[in-house]
């Protein structure tokens, strides 16, 4: 059975080249149908394989096969090889379920683009570069699927290409995750010299047999490996990408910039898992990246009223929680979250994809308002992914938010704790205000220049995503991925009293915050926002702490100004007489092809004529 | 009764043959005439070999008379064919006309 799990990436890829070479000269239905079933096939093959997995699991809990060894360089011989555990199962779930829902909800929102095929290719290809990065069992192997998800992610967030600024956005993100990927690169160096191999299993071992914890090469791996994951995760300080990349097509946005592709970065830091654990410093980094990402986000998407934007900030704001479980050590937590987040938020983007074609592409929250009558199916799976997100009881966020705060109070990390309990707050007052501008209050949209009724959508491919990843989003908590014996977890007596009930309270108290600000009194917060002596907060937050103002200046600029002054300097002036050389004798023999008749005729007897007096002279 | 003929008289006749032959192919501009001074040249190198295989007194030098001429057969085609192709396009047989190329 396991001899199928090479399958689960082989459809994505033959569905990439197919659509490629046929390109638009598909039907879009056709299209529709390659880009949607390749990944059915895919989840299908991955339930099959789940099933076989958790009904007989291998020795070890873990199923490796080598495919073919990628390059053999002296000792140096990476492999393809797939390497199946509860960890990779969670991840490939998430990936090909959450991600067959989403493609098929592309097929409603992208119907009628000019370049419906081409996006289908890129997400099939997006899937594959993501199920190799999840089941690589070698950590270069692992390195190509995690470039193969960066390329995609440029190729979809500048999809719409003929806008320069979808453009700009594309290659700030391609640039700043570049960072990361750099940093990553080069701890996989360090990882080579010391071990000389980067198979994962050979690399962790070799890492727990020979390093004590605390060594500080171990540190200095981790928080290179740290540097990749902040990168491709959109955390501090690598996080100015994200809130851009919201200019590709929203399922690209649920898809790769909320389920799959920036939970890499968790993925990365729970598979090394071993590796943190000898190095508490770095541990202790990653919580806190973390948790100062989780509240810089959180008060930015305080702000924002692009509706993608606000979820793109909380999407920032969630991966926080994800690396704070995994500085406290909570890894199995942290996938936890990973899952129901990839539930809840792609639930919401997608809601969010509805509710902006309903309003003719309108993305500005308070363009809308008192939508909840005109688009009864939006409203109600968007408001059952906002409970999810702003973990009210008994939704799935609730349970993975709840076990990471818990964990981090049990931990003795009570300063994340503090952390993770405002962030909480935090997340259901933009939530909820999310959801009380667009969908109760005043109809808004009559005033806008483009007013027409929102047209509700329609059909199934709407539906059917929207409605399935609303049940998940609501009982997806009762989902336990089987990772207890794959990542460890911290084990905390079981703690009493009020600290246990408190992201309960945090989230009820967000909502009715939001209710009272945004519904109720709406005038508050606008004062706020015009008050001369809240109003740079305010400023602050919707700028997202000026992060991209502070890296124009410190990075982009001088960067800028270093390239113009170096671009007439002499070494490329003595380059360049290589190609002037040629282009001038390019000028000279081009000049003899003047296309008259007769003068070639006469130079080819001119010829004859030197060449018979070479031959009778010499 | 004359003697047989100097084989340098034959080399001269074919060599003034094909200078004229090339002076003809160089000045004229009717592409017609260029095809016939090309036709002519070909004829000079054919009466060569006959020349030169009555000189040895073998068959060889017949033998590629009758190659040329089957030579000259396809070459005229070809250029006839350009020829109407030129006329087609241009409506005049000069072909200066067609030295669009910008070099």
């Amino acid at each position: 059975m396991t001899n199928l799990i090479p399958l689960i990436f082989i459809f994505p890829l033959v569905g990439f080249v197919w659509l490629t070479m046929t390109r638009e000269r598909m039907t879009q239905n056709a299209a529709a149908i390659v880009g949607v079933g390749t990944i059915g096939l895919s989840a299908l093959v991955t339930a099959f394989v789940g099933y076989d997995f958790l009904t007989h699991p291998p020795a070890g809990g873990t199923y490796t096969q080598t495919l073919w060894t990628w390059m053999q360089i002296g000792t140096f011989a990476p492999t393809f090889g797939v390497r199946l555990d509860a960890l990779s199962l969670t991840m490939l779930g998430v990936i090909t379920g959450v991600g067959f829902f989403i493609h098929l909800f592309a097929a409603w929102y992208m119907r009628g683009d000019d370049g419906f095929a081409r996006f289908f290719s890129y997400m099939n290809l997006f899937v594959a570069a993501m199920l190799f990065l999840v089941l690589a069992d070698d950590l270069l192997f692992l390195y190509f699927g995690w470039e193969g998800v960066g390329l995609c992610s440029y190729l979809l967030i500048g999809f719409w290409y003929k806008d320069p600024a979808n453009g700009a956005a594309a290659r700030k993100a391609f640039v700043v995750t570049r960072i990361g990927d750099t940093s990553l690169i080069i701890g996989l160096f360090v990882l080579y010299r010391e071990f000389g191999t980067l198979n994962i299993d050979a690399v962790l071992h070799g890492a727990a047999a020979t390093w004590m914890a605390g060594n500080p090469l171990a540190t200095l791996v981790c928080l290179l490996l740290l540097g990749g994951a902040v990168g491709k995760s959109a955390q501090l300080p690598l996080q100015t990408w994200l809130a851009d990349a919201m200019a590709g097509p929203t399922p690209v946005s649920a898809l790769i910039h909320a389920a799959t592709m920036v939970t890499a970065g968790v993925y990365l830091i729970a598979r090394m898992h071993p590796l943190f654990d000898l190095s508490p410093v770095a541990l202790e980094w990653v919580g806190a990246v973390g948790a100062i990402t989780l509240l810089l986000a959180g008060f930015a998407a305080l702000m924002q009223t692009d509706i993608k934007k606000i979820l793109a900030y909380s999407t920032m704001s969630q991966i926080g929680y994800m690396f704070l479980a995994e500085g406290v050590g909570a890894y199995s937590s942290a996938i936890f979250h990973l899952m129901t987040h990839a539930f809840f938020k792609a639930l919401l983007f997608l809601a969010a994809g509805s509710v902006i074609l309903a309003m003719h592409h309108e993305q500005d929250v308070f363009k809308m308002g008192g939508l909840r009558t005109r688009l009864p199916f939006t409203f109600a799976v968007m408001l059952i992914g906002a409970l999810a997100l702003a973990a009210f009881p008994f939704t799935a966020g609730y349970y993975s938010k709840d076990q990471i705060l818990h964990l981090a109070y049990l931990t003795g990390h009570h300063d994340l704790w503090l952390a993770g309990l405002v962030g909480a707050f935090l997340t259901s007052l933009y939530t909820f205000r999310l959801i009380f501008v667009v969908f109760f209050g005043p109809e808004r949209w009559r005033q806008s220049a483009h007013a027409g009724d929102p047209h509700p959508g329609h059909g199934a491919s709407h539906q059917i995503p929207l409605a399935v990843l609303a049940v998940f989003a609501l009982i997806g908590g009762i989902i336990h991925p089987p990772l207890a014996g794959v990542l460890p977890q911290p084990i905390v007596a079981e703690a009493g009293g009020w600290i246990a009930y408190m992201p309960e309270v945090v989230s009820i108290a967000g909502i009715a915050a939001a209710w009272l600000l945004f519904l109720q009194m709406p005038q508050l917060p606008a004062a706020l926002a015009t008050n001369p002596a809240t109003a740079w907060l305010a400023a602050l937050w919707r700028s997202a702490w000026g992060f991209d103002w502070l890296y124009e200046r410190v990075f982009v600029r001088p960067f800028v100004w270093l390239s113009r002054i170096n671009r007439d300097d002499p070494i490329d002036h003595a380059m360049n007489l290589i190609p002037n050389t040629l282009s001038g004798l390019n000028v000279l023999a081009s000049a003899t092809q003047n296309g008259n008749l007769r003068w070639y005729a006469a130079v080819a007897g001119a010829g004859l004529c030197v060449l018979i007096a070479v031959v009778a002279f010499t | 009764m004359l003697g047989p003929i100097p084989m340098e008289h034959g080399l001269l006749l074919a060599a003034a043959l094909f200078a004229l032959g090339m002076v003809g192919l160089i000045t004229r501009r009717n592409v017609l005439f260029m095809l016939m001074s090309t036709e002519i040249m070909m004829n000079a190198t054919a009466l060569a070999f006959v020349v030169a295989g009555a000189r040895w007194g073998e068959p060889d030098g017949q033998v590629m008379f009758v190659l040329v001429l089957t030579l000259q057969a396809a070459e005229a085609c070809v250029g006839l064919a350009l020829v109407i192709q030129l006329f087609r396009r241009f409506r005049t047989l000069d072909v200066d006309a067609a030295a669009t190329m910008k070099g």
